[in-house]
């Protein structure tokens, strides 16, 4: 098979008009891969990408998985920063890659998996250690006594008072930018901390003394070093610090 | 179990190298304590070995470290109290990168004066006339 040659230069007057595309600018995708069958320790690969200012990081990657490394692996679903799957390090800090755009962030741009949790394949995280820690604050509705027969009521200042940490998408990335929980995997974290206040300062809630009880342990919110890595990560904007602030606040005084 | 990759650094913020140099004070502040204890409780063994060990104190490199630990403690002590705010002040966590900035500025105003007093006495004895 021959390779077909390039087609004769064009007259120097001829070749770009006014109006003709400026050259595509390309930008290379530094990924951390790990192929668990092939590889003993992960390694960095480079794909050359075309440049859009309008893309997000999400379609980036896309670009790499669909024409030039279809092993490429990482998770996403929804693509609009609601279902929490992309979640992943750029450049140094968690982002989800659906919610960044790929131009504020320079030609190489370094992608790598959440920390803190084993590393399933490229991009992958295995997440049980993080969901585990969820589970045992009993992220739902915890009360005692009779049904009500119509809804739990409740005033607009008694909802605002958890509206915050409502927002939380279980993307992990708070928990996974967390320098305790990197150096300490059985400490909760932030996600399940922020799930924990939105029940225990839900007025309709009857469970806050049990949430408070798993808290207060040894890697309850005491491990908070208040590093704000956490707020700083959160694709949903939540204070995270704030709320783990409060539940230290109402584990102190009793209030809540 | 995979392996936990090691990847690049976590380019936190303010707030986390805040904690980086709080806890790296606290060390030096525990192993220059570790010291001192050590150094005084040579003045029961021999009045006389202590004096010998604190002229040891008088060069100038111990001089530089002097500033150092006075560094040290400061930061720590200025840091201290703005984790103190954040953690009890309820507006803390919103204002924790102004405090730092603040915490920050009295760090250089105090440290200024007092590097130049403490330093004052070795410049003299090897630059001065």
């Amino acid at each position: 098979m021959s390779i077909a040659e390039a087609p004769p230069a064009e007259p120097e007057s001829q070749a770009r008009p006014q109006s003709a595309p400026p050259q595509e600018r390309m930008i290379t995708l530094k990924i951390r891969r790990f192929n668990p069958e092939h590889d003993t320790d992960p390694h960095w690969e480079s794909y050359p990408v075309p440049f859009d200012p309008s893309d997000r990081l999400l379609d980036a990657l896309n670009y790499v998985k669909w024409n030039l490394d279809g092993s490429l692996t990482f998770r996403r679903s929804c693509a609009h920063g609601i279902c929490g799957s992309d979640a992943m390090r750029i450049n140094g800090v968690n982002r989800l890659a659906c919610k960044v755009l790929v131009k504020g962030l320079g030609d190489t741009i370094l992608i790598e998996p959440i920390k803190g949790l084993p590393v399933e394949k490229d991009l992958i995280v295995n997440m049980e250690p993080f969901f585990e820690a969820y589970r045992a604050v009993q992220p739902y509705l915890i009360s005692h006594g009779h049904e009500p027969t119509k809804e739990r009521l409740q005033s607009a200042t008694e909802r605002a008072r958890f509206d915050d940490t409502t927002k939380c998408i279980l993307c992990a990335a708070c928990t996974t930018s967390c320098p305790v929980f990197w150096n300490d995997g059985s400490y909760f974290g932030p996600a399940a901390i922020v799930n924990a206040h939105r029940f225990i300062f839900d007025s309709r809630d009857e469970g806050a003394e049990e949430r408070m009880e798993v808290l207060n342990d040894r890697e309850g919110v005491w491990r908070c070093r208040t590093t704000f890595n956490c707020t700083d990560a959160c694709p949903r904007g939540i204070e995270v610090t704030k709320a783990i602030a409060e539940v230290k606040r109402a584990l102190l005084f009793r209030r809540f | 179990m995979a392996k936990m990759p090691a990847g690049t650094l976590y380019r936190g913020r303010e707030g986390m190298w805040s904690w980086v140099a709080h806890r790296i004070t606290g060390v030096l502040i525990f192993f220059f304590l570790f010291a001192h204890v050590l150094d005084t409780a040579l003045v029961r063994v021999s009045p006389n070995t202590y004096d010998k060990v604190l002229d040891l104190y008088k060069n100038p490199l111990i001089n530089v470290m002097e500033v150092a630990l006075v560094g040290g403690v400061l930061f720590h002590a200025l840091n201290g109290l703005r984790i103190t705010l954040v953690d009890f002040w309820a507006k803390g966590t919103r204002h924790q990168r102004a405090m730092l900035w603040i915490e920050l500025a009295v760090f250089v105003v105090l440290m200024v004066p007092a590097a130049f007093f403490m330093l004052e006495h070795t410049f003299s004895r090897y630059f001065g006339s």
